[in-house]
C-alpha cells in the first residue's frame, strides 16, 4: 500500500470540501477500497472517511419508504430493517461474512457497483432513490454498467430511499469462491406492479428483467414465469458459470424469490 | 501404563494450547536485529525473453540496500531436483536448470526476475516498481498435449522438447497387457482430468536468512516440512555451504500439505543475500504471491482402460497419462506421477496385468509437485471411477464388483504386478464397516424422501489403497531418489527422569509433540507430561528426511521406539547394578524396575539419577548418562486402506451438490491417538471434497492464472464439509514396523474425490440422466447442470 493522508470529517459539507482536492477518494467501510489499495491497484493521496458523519448513519422509516444512511453497515441494516422491510434486511444479512457486514456499507456498495454485488439488486428492484450531496437519482438512471454509475467526481451518496414493498425477497446463488452472487434476483411487489432486478449475471451489471416483471404483475406466482427464459447473450462467462448457465439461473432464482416473498 | 496419555489414549494436543492462545512462534514472528526485507519482482508474462533489466532507478530509491538479478548468482547452483526418473527406453529424464532468479528467460507468471532488499518491506516494493525489465513476450505453452506437438514453443531452449520423460511401468508387461485386452470379454474405458490444485496452507511461506561473520556461519529460518532436507539441498547444491556452517530452523509451521517440502529459490536467496549484505534478510509471501510461487498439485490427464473376463474378473488394466511438471522440476516432482502413482495402480484388486504410461511435460506454469496424497489420489481416482463405470456398463452392483475382485484377507502378503507387496489388509471388513455406518440398507428410503422434495440423492463408494511410510532407502535409491528415506531420533533422559526427545520428523499440524510423547510414555511407563518432543532445528535434532507421505509415525515413530529401547536396555543394566541382580531378571513396568519374582525395586528417577550421579555405578562396564540415538530405515512401505461412502443431494434446477454424509472406514493399523487420527481424516476429507466440488487452478491459453486469489479459487468452508463419520476400528497391523502403524495423514484426500464423483453420477443415473457417465472435477454447479442438459 502506498502512503496516503487520512481525514475524518463530521459533516457531509466538510467531506465534499475535502474531496475537492485532486486524488482524494471517499472511504466508507473499506471492504473494497482497502484490499485494492493493498494490491496497489489504487493509490489515492487522501482518504476521506465517511464513517464519522452522523447524518449518513441509520435506518429510518419515512412515509412508505425506508431511508438508510449511506454509511450504515450491512449488519445494522440486517438487524434494523427486519421489521420494516424483511426482504431488504435479508439481502443485507446475506452479504459476505460477519466481518464484512460489520464494516461494509450501503453507500460503498452502490458507489462501487460490482456486477456481482447484492445491494444494486435491491436498489434497482425497489426503484430506490439514491440521494447524494447534490441531487436525487432514480435507481433506473443510476446504474450504468459494471463498476459504472451516474455519480460525478467528488459526489457522495448520503442516503438511499427504498420504497417498502408489499412483498419482496432476494434469492442469491453463491459464487463458490467469493460468495458474491453468481446470480442474485431481487423481486418486489408493489401496488403499481412487480419489479425484478438481477445481479451477478450480466456483463452490463445489474438489470431489470422486463418479461418477468410483466408476467408477475399479472400473476404474482412462480408458475407465472415457469416457461419464461432469459436470453443468455451479454451474460458473464467465467470459471464459475457459462452465459447459458447464468441465464438459466436467472429463471430459477426469480421463481425462488417469488415463492419466498413475504 | 499411563492410561490417560499412553498409546491408544485420545490425549488432547498439547501444542494446541500455544496455537489457540496466540503463543505459537512462526517464522514471520522471528525478527532479527538489523533485519532487512526483500521483495521479488515477478514475471507477469508466462513466457518471455529478458532483453534487459535496468535497476539504476530502483537502486537510488529510499532505503534500498541492493537490487539483485541473476548476475549476482553466477557462482550459485540451480535449485536441485531430488529424484531422477529413467524413462521407458532407459534414458534419464530431461532436467533443466532452475535458477534462483530468472536467467535469460521467464517461464511462468510469478517467475522471479529481480529482488530488491531494502530497510522496509514497503520500500522494497516501491523500488521494485521502478525496475525496468525489457521482455520480449514469447508464445506460451499451457496445454500438455499442445506442448508435445511438433514445433511447439520450448519452455527450455536447451532441451530437445517439452517432454521431461516418457515412463512405462511395468515396461516388460506391456505386450502381455495389450494381449489381454485383445481377448477380453469386456473393456471399459474412461478419460479424465485430475484437476490442478493450490495447497493454500493457512500460513504463507516465509524465509529469514542470517549470517554470522563470527563463525562464518549461516542460519535460515523457514516454513519447511523438512529443515534437514533444505539444509542438504541448499547447502550442497545451491550455495556451497557445508552442513556444519549452516543451520536451518523450521519453527511452528502453519500447514504444508506438501507445498512446504520443497527447496524454494526464496530460501536460497535470503540465505545468500544475508551474507552479501551482512544483514538478516526476510521474505514473507503474500497470499497473491503464494498462488504464483508455491508448487501446485495434481494436474494429470489420463485415459484408463480395464479388461474383464465373462465372469467380471479384472484381467488387465492400462493407462496413458500426461502429468504437468510446470516450468521447472520441483524437488520431488518427477517421482509423483511415477513411483508414487504407477505402483498403486493395482488398487485393492487382483488385476494380474497392469501397464502404466506417463508422459511428464514442461509447460509455462508454476511447478507442480506433491500435494496431500501425491500420486496416490490420482491412482485411486482413476481406478475407483473406472470400476464404478464398469459396474454401470455391466449392470452389476458396484459393491459386488469390487468385492469379487478384492484381494482377500487370507491372501496377504500380496505381490501386485506393479512391484509392491502389500503386507496386510482386509478390504471386505472396511467395506462392511462403511456400509453399516452409512446405513446403506436404508438408502433407497432416503432417496425417496429427497425425491419428494425435488432433490436427487446419490450414494458413491470408493475403496482406496495407499503406500505410506516411505520408504526403504536402498529401494528408492534404485528408483532414482537422490536421498535416503529413513528417520532418526535421539532420546535424552535427564538426571531427574524427565525426557527430551529430538526427532527429525517436523510437525506442522500432525500433532507429533503429543503422539510421539504418548509412545515414549507407554514404553517407559512415565507420565507423558515429563516428556518433551523437540523438532525443526537442524542444530539439535538428528537428520530427518521430512514429514510427508504419512510417514512420521511409521518411520519417525519407529526410530523413537528404537532409541527408547536402547534407553530401556541400558537403564535395566543400571537398575540391575542398583538392585544387585542380573539385567535379564529386571522388569520395567509402570516406570518402575523390579527383580522378577522379588519385591526389590527402584523407580525410574532412581535409575536416571544414578546415570548422571554415578557414585554407585558400574563405571568399568557402562558409560554414565542416559542418551541414545537411533536411525530407522523401513523394510517396506505401509499400506493403509479404507472404504469411503459419500451421500449427496443434487439440486436438479441448479446443479448444486450438497454432501449430506461422508463415512470413512479406514484401516490404519494400530492407532496411537484416535482423536488426532480423526482430525487428520477430517482435514483430508475436506481437501478431497474441495478438489471434487470446488477447487480448481486454471490458466488461460496465454498462461495467465485465472484463479489467482480466493475470489476465484474456491476453498471449502466449514459449511461445505459436514456430516463426517470416521471409523478406524478395522485394524490389520503393519507387520514390519514396531508400532504396527500404517499412517493416516493423506487417506481422506485420497479416498474422497472418487466417492464424491461416484455419488453424483449415482444421483444422476437414478433420476434417469444415464447419458452422464463422467464429469470432470471440480463438479461445480455449472458443470453438473451442463452435463445434465447435454
Ligand atoms: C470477503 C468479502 C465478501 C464480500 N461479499 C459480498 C457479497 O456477498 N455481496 C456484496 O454485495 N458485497 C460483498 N462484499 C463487498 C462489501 O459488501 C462492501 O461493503 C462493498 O464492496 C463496499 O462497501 P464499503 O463500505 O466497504 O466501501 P469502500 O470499500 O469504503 O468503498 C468502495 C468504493 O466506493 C466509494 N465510496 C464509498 N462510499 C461512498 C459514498 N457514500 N459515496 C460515494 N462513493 C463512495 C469509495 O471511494 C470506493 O471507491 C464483500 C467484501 C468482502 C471483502
Amino acid at each position: 500500500m502506498h502512503n496516503f493522508e487520512f481525514v475524518k470529517p463530521s459533516s457531509v459539507a466538510e467531506a465534499v470540501a475535502a474531496l475537492a482536492s485532486e486524488e482524494a477518494q471517499p472511504l466508507s467501510g473499506g471492504q473494497t477500497l482497502i484490499p485494492s489499495m493493498k494490491a496497489r491497484l489504487n493509490a489515492p493521496e487522501t482518504l476521506v472517511s465517511l464513517m464519522g458523519i452522523a447524518e449518513m448513519q441509520g435506518v429510518c422509516p419515512d412515509a412508505g419508504s425506508l431511508v438508510i444512511g449511506a454509511a450504515t453497515p450491512h449488519a445494522t441494516v440486517a438487524a434494523e430493517a427486519a421489521s420494516h422491510f424483511p426482504g431488504l434486511a435479508a439481502l443485507a444479512g446475506q452479504i459476505g461474512d460477519p466481518a464484512v457486514r460489520n464494516r461494509g456499507t450501503l453507500g460503498g456498495s452502490l458507489a462501487n457497483n460490482d456486477p456481482s454485488a447484492c445491494y444494486p439488486a435491491a436498489a434497482l428492484g425497489t426503484g430506490a432513490t439514491i440521494v447524494t450531496n447534490a441531487r436525487e437519482i432514480a435507481a433506473d438512471d443510476y446504474f450504468q454498467g459494471m463498476f459504472t454509475t451516474a455519480l460525478e467526481e467528488g459526489e457522495i451518496i448520503t442516503s438511499v430511499r427504498f420504497p417498502i414493498a408489499e412483498k419482496s425477497a432476494y434469492a442469491k446463488f453463491l459464487q463458490p469462491a467469493s460468495r458474491f452472487a453468481l446470480t442474485g434476483v431481487f423481486v418486489a411487489k408493489y401496488a403499481s406492479g412487480v419489479r425484478v432486478a438481477v445481479t451477478g449475471a450480466s456483463e452490463n451489471g445489474v438489470f431489470r428483467w422486463a418479461e418477468a416483471e410483466a408476467a408477475l404483475s399479472q400473476n404474482f406466482s412462480a408458475d407465472a414465469i415457469a416457461e419464461l427464459t432469459c436470453p443468455s447473450d451479454e451474460m458473464i462467462s467465467d470459471l464459475h458459470g457459462t452465459p447459458e448457465y447464468r441465464a438459466h439461473l436467472v429463471g430459477v432464482m426469480t421463481r425462488r424469490a417469488v415463492a419466498a416473498a413475504r | 501404563m499411563p492410561k490417560d496419555d499412553g498409546i491408544g489414549a485420545s490425549t488432547k494436543r498439547r501444542e494446541d494450547i500455544r496455537f489457540l492462545t496466540g503463543n505459537g512462534k512462526y517464522t514471520d514472528d522471528i525478527n532479527l536485529r538489523g533485519q532487512s526485507f526483500v521483495h521479488f519482482l515477478r514475471s507477469d508474462v508466462a513466457h518471455g525473453r529478458i532483453k534487459g533489466i535496468d535497476t539504476a532507478a530502483a537502486e537510488a530509491m529510499p532505503g534500498v540496500l541492493k537490487v539483485f538479478t541473476s548476475a549476482d548468482f553466477e557462482s550459485a547452483g540451480g535449485i536441485p531436483c531430488g529424484w531422477q526418473v529413467t524413462d521407458r527406453f532407459g534414458e534419464v529424464m530431461q532436467e533443466p536448470k532452475h535458477p534462483i532468479l530468472a536467467e535469460g528467460k521467464v517461464r511462468h507468471v510469478g517467475d522471479p526476475i529481480a529482488a530488491v532488499v531494502a530497510e522496509t518491506y514497503e520500500q522494497a516494493r516501491d523500488a521494485a516498481e521502478a525496475i525496468e525489465v525489457d521482455i520480449e513476450q514469447l508464445e506460451a505453452v499451457v496445454d500438455m498435449k499442445a506442448a508435445l506437438a511438433e514445433g511447439a514453443p520450448k519452455v527450455h531452449d536447451d532441451l530437445t522438447s517439452n517432454l521431461c520423460y516418457d515412463w512405462g511401468f511395468v515396461e516388460e508387461n506391456k505386450d502381455a497387457v495389450h494381449a489381454a485386452f485383445e481377448s477380453a470379454a469386456h473393456v471399459v474405458s474412461l478419460e479424465l482430468t485430475n484437476n490442478r490444485l493450490v495447497a493454500n496452507p493457512m500460513e504463507p511461506r516465509v524465509a529469514v536468512g542470517d549470517y554470522d561473520p563470527w563463525g562464518d556461519s549461516h542460519t535460515l529460518y523457514t516454513t519447511s516440512q523438512n529443515p534437514h532436507v533444505i539444509r542438504l539441498l541448499m547447502g550442497a547444491f545451491v550455495l556451497n555451504i557445508p552442513e556444519h556452517k549452516l543451520r536451518v530452523v523450521a519453527p511452528d509451521v502453519g500447514g504444508g500439505f506438501g507445498s512446504k517440502i520443497y527447496h524454494y529459490a526464496e530460501e536460497a536467496f535470503c540465505t545468500y543475500a544475508a551474507k552479501v549484505l551482512k544483514r538478516p534478510v526476510k521474505w514473507t509471501s503474500s497470499r497473491s504471491e503464494a498462488f504464483i510461487s508455491d508448487a501446485h498439485g495434481r494436474d494429470h490427464k489420463t485415459k484408463i482402460e480395464l479388461a474383464l473376463d465373462a465372469d467380471h474378473n479384472f484381467t488387465a488394466l492400462r493407462t496413458e497419462s500426461y502429468a504437468n511438471m510446470g516450468a521447472y522440476l520441483s524437488t520431488f516432482a518427477p517421482s509423483i506421477p511415477t513411483w508414487l502413482h504407477g505402483t498403486l495402480m493395482a488398487g485393492n484388486y487382483k488385476t494380474p496385468l497392469i501397464y502404466v504410461n506417463v508422459k511428464a511435460v514442461f509447460t509455462n506454469t508454476v511447478p507442480v509437485d506433491a500435494y496431500r496424497g501425491a500420486g496416490r489420489p490420482e491412482a485411486t481416482f482413476q481406478i475407483e471411477r473406472l470400476v464404478d463405470k464398469a459396474a454401470r456398463e455391466l449392470g452389476v452392483d458396484p459393491i459386488e464388483l469390487r468385492r469379487k475382485n478384492f484381494i482377500k484377507a487370507d491372501q496377504f502378503p500380496y505381490q501386485t504386478p506393479v512391484a509392491v507387496v502389500y503386507d496386510t489388509g482386509n478390504y471386505d471388513a472396511t467395506m462392511d464397516k462403511m456400509l453399516e455406518l452409512a446405513d446403506y440398507a436404508n438408502f433407497d428410503k432416503r432417496a425417496e424422501e429427497s425425491k419428494a422434495r425435488g432433490k436427487l440423492r446419490g450414494f458413491g463408494i470408493a475403496h482406496y489403497i495407499e503406500a505410506c511410510g516411505i520408504a526403504p532407502s536402498n529401494l528408492v535409491g534404485q528408483l532414482g531418489a537422490r536421498a535416503g528415506l529413513y528417520e532418526s531420533a535421539s532420546v535424552r533422559v535427564n538426571a531427574t527422569g524427565s525426557i527430551s526427545v529430538y526427532t527429525g520428523s517436523h510437525s506442522h499440524g500432525q500433532g507429533h509433540e503429543t503422539s510421539f510423547a504418548q509412545v515414549v510414555a507407554e514404553m517407559i511407563g512415565v507420565d507423558a507430561t515429563s516428556i518433551e518432543i523437540h523438532h525443526g532445528d537442524t542444530s539439535n535434532t538428528p537428520m530427518g528426511m521430512g514429514t510427508y507421505g504419512s510417514r512420521s509415525l511409521a518411520v519417525g515413530g519407529s526410530a523413537i521406539v528404537k532409541a527408547t529401547n536402547k534407553i530401556i536396555d541400558k537403564a535395566k543394566k543400571i537398575a540391575a547394578h542398583l538392585l544387585e541382580a542380573a539385567p535379564e531378571d529386571i522388569e520395567l513396568k509402570d516406570g518402575k524396575f523390579s527383580v522378577a519374582g522379588t519385591d526389590k525395586s527402584v523407580d525410574w528417577s532412581g535409575v536416571t539419577l544414578a546415570a548422571y550421579v554415578p557414585h554407585n555405578y558400574p563405571l568399568e562396564d557402562l558409560e554414565p548418562g542416559l542418551e541414545e540415538t537411533a536411525f530407522y530405515d523401513p523394510s517396506n512401505f505401509t499400506y493403509p486402506s479404507g472404504a469411503y461412502g459419500c451421500e449427496i443431494e443434487l439440486d436438479p434446477e441448479t446443479g448444486k451438490i450438497d454432501i449430506l454424509r461422508f463415512i470413512a472406514a479406514d484401516d490404519f493399523g494400530n492407532i496411537v491417538n484416535p482423536m488426532i487420527v480423526e482430525g487428520q481424516v477430517h482435514g483430508g476429507l475436506a481437501q478431497g471434497i474441495g478438489q471434487a466440488l470446488m477447487e480448481n487452478c486454471v490458466y488461460d491459453d496465454q498462461g495467465q492464472l485465472l484463479s489467482g486469489s480466493f475470489m476465484d479459487y474456491a476453498m471449502p468452508r466449514a459449511d461445505d464439509v459436514r456430516g463426517f463419520t470416521v471409523d478406524h476400528s478395522c485394524i490389520t497391523p503393519c507387520t514390519h514396523n514396531p508400532l504396527g502403524v500404517k499412517g493416516c495423514g493423506e487417506a481422506g484426500a485420497i479416498g474422497s474425490p472418487p466417492a464424491v464423483v461416484n455419488a453424483a453420477i449415482d444421483a444422476l443415473h437414478r433420476a434417469g440422466h444415464t447419458h452422464v457417465t463422467h464429469i470432470d472435477m471440480p463438479l461445480t454447479p455449472s458443470r453438473v447442470w451442463a452435463a445434465m442438459k447435454a
